[in-house]
């Protein structure tokens, strides 16, 4: 074991020796010195065939028939029939491949080796007396409170005591850009403090942190086969066993040794069962890195073969507050708007709440308005007073209740706003209608392209599921061009409807923010959490958009498709590399040398194919132009 | 039951992942054992009455591998 040790150790330099005994051997050729040529081949073949034979062995002591062995039986048989160059160039060739495919390997497995290294090491942890102490990460303790300084990472998961700085999030959220954090907020581990200084009292530590569970979970993922690794590994197990026995079977029936051998080396499987794993390691490493957390290989494949997405509304496609998306005045002043903010501003209903902050958001001052009284009245409205004048702030029929009556131009811009499935508000100064605002579930900027961007890439339906009422499911359905909607539905009718569309044969992806719709996240083919770095939306989806983007939905979905063509890809040019060495060998073209020069260029191809994926990237959605005008139409 | 997470050096062929799995589980005391074969991982859980952290990362170390760190919970 000691001797394998050491071989494995120094197996470069064995390899860099081959390659020297090599030159020797072809100088000697060259120079026609016999002894020099012969010998320095015998060394070569016999050095290098060392690391290959142990190999061999010890796969077989676990009853695997490796292709370590087909190349050993070849190469000591080449040996034995006094081939002594093929023997060497062909264990040779079969070590060097193997570092440049370690080497390039390496580098598909960057993006999670870089994950893991952003892992905290140190923390500064704040003693009963307040003496800091460096401890090493893993001894932190859940209730410690932590020193984190400026540049420097938060150790833990945790809640901030003291202190207030901007923190980058890029390696929970994939978004690099700072968030404002002080005293109570939440600040996650492997988080880098950009300037300030905070005491951060721990809540999890360690592997228990959000960051803890990322890398757990990528790390595992890339090791969850696709279903075209799988079936290469069952077909791997029984095809090296065949190529022996075929090689066996061909040597009796020619009775030829030399082609017995070199059929050995041309069968080896090496592209074959690199070539899958490689594109997936590739692919969830990419979407690691661009904050889309895919839980493996067969999650892969089965995402590129969604045709159905359901999205939860609330949250999800629109930010799940109300803001005023309407406003129409009808004088010249901004009196009634002033008026309103000043009522509203006492009133904790959220169309009142929109209001207010419209209001604060054109930085108008409001505070000096005093309201002498103000009375609620059900189903209404507000009806105040506010400097000696009445003031009635509600619906159509609190108007109607006062005979107020509105104009064309008032009821046609109140029906404008009905129809898109807004709530509205009047507001009344003596009497005389002064505006009329609109407010609504705003829709996240952006979602609109991202959707569109889907149906190109694929996705045939978009279906939207929600607990709110039909009118604005409806008015937030048609803004975004959804296909289809249910509206005023309970958690598990969701999981109903998903079940439905799973019935119609088709594959459907379900995209909720984690928490409430874990029911129909787990029920569904691939289930889509966006979660801003919570537990529950690590573990019970299948894919988390980290920073809970639409653009990252769109890449996810993108690297599925070509993270699945790409292995597709690897596995034609392994199959026909075969198919292309036994039509060469067939021809006679093809020896054994020739042929694992082939075979290892064709590994070699196959991985820089995969790293492809490493470099994939969507392409942005591009602003629409005529969203932005129709807003700003409407605000203005 | 205590849990071990052993770093090695980079894994290069699959087999190796199979050698590490087997030998791990035939030790008695051992648990489970999950190679991580990309990470370059072994996660075991474990007896620790029956058998030590350090006995288990020499199973490793003995087929050949190089165990870079352990951690042991």
């Amino acid at each position: 074991m000691k001797f394998q040790r050491f071989i494995n150790q120094h197996i470069n330099q064995i390899t860099l020796i081959t390659a020297a005994l090599i030159g020797i051997g072809l100088l000697g050729l060259i120079t026609k010195i016999g002894w020099l040529y012969t010998w320095s081949f015998i060394l070569a073949s016999i050095i290098s065939a060392v690391p290959i034979v142990l190999r061999a062995f010890s796969a077989l002591r676990f009853k695997t028939i490796s292709i370590e062995l087909l190349v050993s039986i070849a190469v000591v048989g080449a040996f034995i029939i006094g081939e002594y160059n093929e023997s060497a160039i062909v264990t040779f060739l079969f070590l060097f491949g193997t570092f440049l495919e370690n080497k390039t390997l390496a580098k598909t497995r960057h993006s999670i080796k870089d994950l893991t290294e952003m892992a905290p090491t140190t923390a500064l942890v704040i003693g009963e007396h307040d003496q800091i102490e460096e401890t090493d990460v893993d001894l932190v303790d859940t209730g410690d409170v932590v020193l984190v300084k400026t540049g420097a990472q938060v150790p833990v998961d945790g809640r901030i005591v003291s202190g207030s700085g901007h923190v980058n999030e890029a390696s929970i959220t994939g978004e690099a850009k700072l968030v404002s954090k002080t005293s109570g907020d939440s600040v996650y581990s492997g988080t880098i403090l950009d300037n300030g200084t905070l005491k951060v009292q721990a809540t999890k530590v360690g592997d228990d942190t959000t960051f803890g569970k990322i890398v757990e979970l990528v790390e595992n993922a890339q090791d969850t086969k696709s279903p075209a690794e799988k079936f290469i590994d069952r077909f791997a197990t029984y095809y090296t066993p065949a190529v022996l026995i075929i090689a066996a079977l061909v040597g009796i029936i020619f009775s030829d040794f030399r082609l017995a051998i070199t059929v050995l080396v041309l069968g080896c499987p090496g592209a074959l069962v690199i070539g899958a794993p490689v594109s997936n390691v590739a692919g969830i490493g990419n979407g690691a890195k661009h904050g889309v957390l895919v839980k493996g290989g067969d999650v892969m494949n089965t995402l590129s073969h969604v045709d159905t997405i359901i999205f939860d509304k609330t949250g999800t496609l629109t930010e799940g507050k109300t803001a005023v998306t309407h406003f129409h005045t009808y004088s010249d002043d901004e009196k009634g708007l002033l008026v309103a903010a000043a009522v509203e501003s006492q009133s904790d209903h959220p169309l009142a709440k929109a209001v207010v902050d419209f209001v604060q958001s054109k930085h108008l001052d409001f505070s000096d308005i005093s309201v002498t009284s103000s009375n609620t009245i059900k189903g209404r409205g507000i009806n105040a007073l506010v400097n000696q004048e009445r003031v009635l702030i509600g619906n159509q029929r609190l108007m109607a209740d006062n005979r107020i009556e509105l104009s064309t131009k008032q009821l046609d811009d109140l029906h404008a706003i009905q129809r898109q499935g807004s709530s509205s508000v009047i507001v009344a100064v003596n009497h005389s209608v002064q505006v009329i605002i609109g407010i609504s579930d705003v829709v996240r900027t952006g979602v609109k392209e991202s959707l569109q961007q889907l149906k190109k890439m694929g996705v045939k339906k978009t279906v939207m599921l929600t607990g709110d009422n039909q009118l604005t499911a409806q008015a937030v359905a048609k803004q975004l061009q959804i296909d289809e909607l249910h509206a005023d539905l309970l958690p598990e009718q969701k999981v109903t409807f998903v079940k439905q569309f799973q019935n119609e044969d088709q594959k459907v992806a379900f995209v909720g923010d984690g928490i409430n719709d874990s029911p129909s996240i787990a029920t569904a083919d691939i289930g889509i959490a966006m979660g801003s770095g919570t537990d529950v939306a690590v573990e019970t989806s299948d894919v988390v958009l980290m920073s809970s983007g639409f653009d990252e939905l769109v890449h996810a979905f993108g690297l599925a498709k070509k993270t699945v063509l790409n292995t597709k890809e690897n596995i034609i040019i392994a199959v026909g590399t075969v198919v292309f060495l036994l039509i060469g060998l067939i021809a006679g073209y093809i020896y054994m040398a020739s042929g694992m020069l082939v075979h290892e260029a064709s590994i070699l191809v196959v991985i820089f194919n995969a790293m492809r994926l490493i470099q994939y990237q969507t392409k942005l959605p591009k602003i629409d132009v005529d969203q932005v005008t129709e807003s700003r139409v409407k605000l203005s | 039951m205590s849990k071990a997470i052993l770093q090695l050096d980079a894994l290069s062929c699959p087999s190796c992942m199979q050698k590490i799995q087997g030998a791990l589980e035939k030790q008695a005391g051992v648990e489970t054992v999950k190679v991580l074969f990309n990470a370059a991982k072994v996660k075991a859980e474990f007896d620790a009455d029956r058998i030590s952290a350090d006995q288990l990362s020499n199973t490793v170390t003995d087929l050949g591998y190089e165990v870079k760190s352990m951690k042991v919970k």
